[in-house]
């Protein structure tokens, strides 16, 4: 289940100190902790373990909605990679003055509506949504995918009344996997990392979103840090976002 | 041992005065105003009310039962009663999902058979907030049963009362101070219950989203909102603390 308890600030952010802050032993290199926008969950652990293997060079993640991450840097919470699902939470951390360099778009996502597997509501568009009868799961105005969402539905002229607002996707996903929820508005990848629990419907060009997904360095991050960066943004990096439904910058 | 003790105060004093230091004391009155604030109170309110009624109904029955009767299987259903008290309380909503969610055991039938949908309505709060407050006051009221002396009762019956009207009219009023710190221990739970609710009612401004879930929110945008409300759920917590030292922290 995902509301995980909490995303609670001082929790996570020390766990992410210790973490940061585990040099193991001397010689050892450092392990970057890296901030990634939780519909990266997927790509960027097959990535975190292909920089393992490739390079000994150890990451690890902290995977929420892009804006709890963007609260938890601001606040101090000691990262060294930021990857954001949208350009609005990156600009919060550049405006933090903790980013080294400049930020880099490096894939880009759409929207899908999430349903029960078999479509046994046959939601087949956006203006299905509206039925007052549905129940509606999107992610709330903070995290990347409610805005996104919102922005599709004005885009579709569609007004739905949602019946809960997760903090960040996967939650979305989790509500309509478990049946709380007939539909829910999510990432086009989310469906595919589902892999069957819920089934994913089209949203056409006219009315999708392309989100955008910007990642950069942050300061004094250990080599490793950089070195998950410019693995995220090479050819390699490209072909495993692929693979998880991601589009090329 | 005093150093000890000091850096253990310290360590439970500290986020406290955190809060306290950070809160934006000149503007707390915009934003205790602020629509999302106030819905979020008054959600919080009518539901911590209405689960600490469920568990005053129900807890009390249940206290007798535990208290009184003898049958196989006390020891267990105390453990079932007492086990939403030492569960993580999101544990508690998954649990409360597989049962009662619209897929759920008895759930499915919830919705077809009644129209009642739990999931995303304030009632689905109350439930989740009953859950796990209930304990507190089973517990609480079972100890008054056991500490109270039953001669009472079998005087009130040599003189004629029924098992129910010696119940009502001897026992009851006895455990008053008992109902009154469990139910006020248990409406506190219930005010602050955040991993159930969420869990199992999800999260809408008006609907399901009570003071604790407005604070997780809150702290997505940034952290005065959060911090304020924090402050109304620890002055809330300390009031009930002070009211009920007597009972629970007796001076020496």
């Amino acid at each position: 289940m995902s509301p995980r308890g909490g995303g609670w600030l001082l929790a996570v952010a020390l766990l992410a100190a210790a973490c940061g802050g585990e040099d193991g032993a001397p010689g050892a290199p450092e392990i970057a902790m890296v901030f990634a926008a939780s519909s990266l969950t997927g790509p960027f652990s097959e990535l975190g373990e292909m920089l393992k293997e490739d390079e000994e060079a150890e990451v690890r993640f902290n995977f929420l909605s892009s804006s709890d991450l963007a609260t938890q840097i601001e606040q101090g919470a000691s990262a060294d990679v930021f990857a954001s699902a949208d350009e609005t939470n990156m600009q919060r951390v550049v405006d933090a003055g903790v980013a080294e360099g400049a930020p880099e778009v490096f894939a880009r996502n759409r929207l899908a509506i999430a349903v029960r597997p078999g479509n046994p509501e046959g939601i087949g568009s956006l203006a299905d949504l509206a039925d007052e009868g549905l129940v509606v799961s999107l992610c709330n105005g903070e995290c990347p995918a409610g805005q996104y969402a919102r922005a599709a539905l004005d885009a579709a002229g569609v007004e739905v009344e949602p019946d809960s607002l997760e903090s960040e996707v996967k939650a979305v996903i989790t509500r309509v996997a478990t049946g709380e929820a007939d539909a829910g508005i999510v990432y086009a990848t989310d469906v595919i990392a589902a892999d069957g629990e819920v089934e994913g419907v089209d949203i056409p060009p006219g009315e999708n979103v392309i989100a955008t997904y910007p990642i950069v360095v942050l300061e004094s991050a250990p080599a490793a840090g950089r070195a998950f960066v410019d693995l995220v943004t090479s050819p390699e990096g490209r072909r495993v976002l692929a693979r998880y439904g991601f589009r090329p910058r | 041992m005093l150093a000890a003790g000091g850096l253990a105060a310290t360590f439970l004093a500290l986020p406290l005065l955190g809060l306290l230091v950070r809160a934006p004391w000149g503007a707390l009155g915009s934003h205790l105003a602020s629509a999302e604030v106030r819905s979020a109170l008054g959600l919080s309110l009518v539901c911590s009310l209405t689960a600490t009624l469920v568990c005053l109904v129900l807890g009390v029955p249940l206290a007798w039962v535990l208290a009184r009767a003898e049958f196989p299987g006390r020891g267990l259903l105390r453990g079932v009663a007492t086990l939403p008290l030492v569960l993580p309380p999101v544990v508690g909503g998954v649990a409360l999902l597989l049962a009662l969610g619209r897929l759920g055991l008895v759930g499915r039938w919830l919705e077809s058979l009644f129209g009642v949908r739990l999931f995303g309505t304030p009632a689905g709060v109350v439930i989740a907030e009953a859950f796990v407050a209930l304990p507190l006051l089973v517990l609480t009221v079972e100890g008054a049963l056991r500490a109270f002396d039953r001669r009472y009762e079998d005087a009130a019956a040599t003189l004629g009362a029924s098992r129910w009207y010696a119940f009502r009219r001897v026992t009851l009023p006895a455990l008053a101070p008992s109902l009154v710190a469990g139910g006020v221990l248990a409406w506190a739970r219930a005010l602050g219950e955040f991993g159930a609710t969420i869990t199992f009612a999800g999260n809408l401004p008006g609907r399901t989203q009570t003071v604790p879930i407005a604070v997780y929110v809150e702290l997505q945008k940034g952290i005065e909102d959060a911090i304020v409300l924090s402050l109304v759920l620890v002055a809330v917590s300390l009031a009930v603390l002070v009211g009920l030292r007597d009972r629970w922290f007796p001076a020496p």
